[in-house]
């Protein structure tokens, strides 16, 4: 079976800068691939990449085979019809990634028509409806008749981010992308959302592409990690493998950093 | 559960502050008062039914002008004017600057900063000149010269909000997300930027109305809005303006019309806010 994505040589350059280079990763069904580096290390920027939605001024080259299809040099028009199943993501900050002004059962309703129309199906009201509240009850939204007529600031930051992922599965992709989507959260608020996350991937078979700088999250969220410093990337492997003997010295600085903020919270207790 | 929150309250209805009811209340009386001339005035506004510059009376409430015509009269009607103007004018300058305004917020940089560049020429550009090139162009001063010269004067003010403000809600993630999930640009328009940059717009455009209503009466004062014997406040003013020490209320009379339907528009576009915003409506 071929990957989900497949990135072979990914450079990316801005303004004759290069911001990422040289990455290559792939991600096949039901694996789940952490994406680890510190910020401006261009973890985001290569999965912007992946989906074909770099900002405007930046080029990417390399190859990017996204479900099988080659984003890069593609014509957008050519990309919405196939990324919508191939693809979904969910971001740190659940506030921006939600409408202010519509309401959450509207807005996940907005991609279950959305991915109906794609397939060609007619779907009625009430048909959406029920979706909608399926879809809030699967990732363990409290009394989603109530919720669904919310806006998102009359939720916590944990509902929304429930809601957002609630949005990400209604387009049914086969492959998640998620961008810090813990960070924003409390960590026992944190430790929920990366559990309902882990469920969800293995009970839909998806692909997980996890990006964070929190070594303890994408330990407990993925398989495999890639470590990214300053666009290249320095190490990868198993989980256990890189946490457990870090080969480079950045990623061994990375694994210190976090065993001694664990070592003071330990001595602090 | 500790994603427990705050209570959910009921959708609340839109909170009505004292200075939007008293706003909506002005503009109300001003729309009423326009709505009857269709139908009825006390007096003919074009026919001399007193003694010239007669003071306010029982049978003149405003007094008459230097023809003797009924000056209550000419201002209800004058209200219909500055009316028609401020609506003509709002919906020119909203269909021409919204769409200039998204246009610019969603092309290439490029394209862009000359669209950008090119408005704030355009802002740069005194309406009473836009007005007067556009008066010179056409066949002669008109209700509609105006309403057109004032409309594509306030659409470049118009366009330059909404390209800033489409622009914010353009970086936002959720734009983002629906991209990835396939939504084209007009779905994003329709969907996503219309109702989150209409709150803000809404206000805009009821302040430009204002500001069409006061421009109005400057360009009739100047002799470029609707000729005579159409009664725009701005004309009675200028015409008034020889007897003011005679007979001051040929003056005061149409500039308390003029304000009281400004400042109502003000007060009305402040409290339109929290109507028109749901995040604002529980304090």
């Amino acid at each position: 079976m071929a990957d989900l994505l497949n990135i072979e040589n990914l450079t990316i350059h801005h303004a004759r800068q290069p911001l990422v280079s040289g990455v290559s990763l792939s991600l096949a069904a039901g694996e789940r691939v952490g994406l680890i580096g510190e910020s401006g290390s261009g973890k985001s920027l290569t999965a912007l990449a992946a989906i074909g939605l770099l900002p405007e001024g930046m080029t990417a080259s390399g190859s990017v085979l996204l479900a099988g299809q080659q984003v890069i040099g593609a014509a957008e028009r050519d990309i919405v019809g196939f990324r919508g199943t191939a693809v979904a993501t969910i971001f740190q900050e659940p506030l921006t990634a939600l409408d202010p002004l519509m309401r959450i059962g509207d807005q996940i309703a907005e991609v279950l028509r959305r991915r109906a129309r794609r397939d060609g199906r007619s779907v009625s009201r009430a048909d959406v409806a029920n979706e909608v509240l399926a879809l809030m009850a699967r990732v363990a939204l409290p009394d989603p008749t109530r919720l669904a007529r919310a806006y998102p600031h009359e939720m916590s930051g944990g509902q929304r981010q429930r809601a957002a992922i609630a949005m990400a599965l209604a387009s049914r992709p086969s492959l998640l992308i998620a961008d810090e989507p813990t960070t924003a959260l409390d960590v026992t608020t944190q430790a929920e959302v990366l559990k309902l996350l882990e469920t969800l991937v293995r009970e839909e078979n998806m692909g997980l592409l996890f990006i964070s700088h929190d070594l303890p999250v994408v330990g407990a969220a993925v398989d495999r990690v890639l470590v990214l410093r300053a666009g290249e990337l320095v190490e990868e492997g198993q989980i256990a493998e890189v946490f457990g003997r870090p080969r480079h010295p950045y990623t061994q600085g990375l694994v210190e950093a976090a065993r001694a903020f664990d070592h003071a919270i330990g001595a602090a207790l | 559960m500790t994603d427990a929150t705050p209570a959910l309250s009921p959708p609340s209805s839109p909170r009505l502050t004292p200075a939007f009811v008293i706003g909506a209340t002005l503009v109300g009386l001003h729309v009423i008062v326009g709505l009857i001339t269709l139908f009825w005035a006390p007096y003919d506004p074009t026919a001399m039914t007193g003694g010239r510059l007669a003071p306010p009376s029982l049978a003149h409430w405003a007094g008459t002008d230097r023809l003797g015509r009924d000056l209550f009269t000419e201002i209800m009607v004058g209200a219909r004017i500055a009316l028609a103007v401020g609506i003509g004018a709002v919906a020119i300058a909203a269909t021409i600057g919204v769409t200039i305004g998204l246009l610019a917020a969603f092309a290439s940089r490029t394209v862009d900063d000359v669209l950008a560049a090119t408005l704030d020429i355009l802002i740069a550009f005194p309406t009473l000149l836009l007005a007067m090139l556009i008066v010179a162009a056409s066949d002669g001063a008109s209700l509609g010269t105006a309403i057109l010269a004032i409309g594509i004067a306030a659409s470049s003010i118009v366009a330059r909000l909404t390209r800033i403000l489409a622009r914010r809600v353009l970086a936002m993630d959720y734009i983002t997300a629906a991209r990835v999930s396939g939504t084209g640009w007009l779905g994003i328009v329709r969907i996503h930027v219309l109702p989150n940059i209409w709150p803000t717009l809404i206000v805009n455009l009821a302040l430009q109305f204002g500001l069409a209503v006061i421009a109005e009466a400057s360009l009739s004062y100047l002799g470029l809005g609707a000729p005579p014997p159409n009664a725009s406040w701005g004309r009675l003013l200028q015409e008034a303006q020889a007897t003011v020490y005679t007979a001051p209320f040929g003056a005061v009379a149409p500039g308390i019309a003029l304000v009281s339907l400004v400042i109502g528009l003000n007060l009305f576009a402040d409290g339109l806010r929290d109507v028109a915003d749901p995040t604002r409506r529980r304090r």
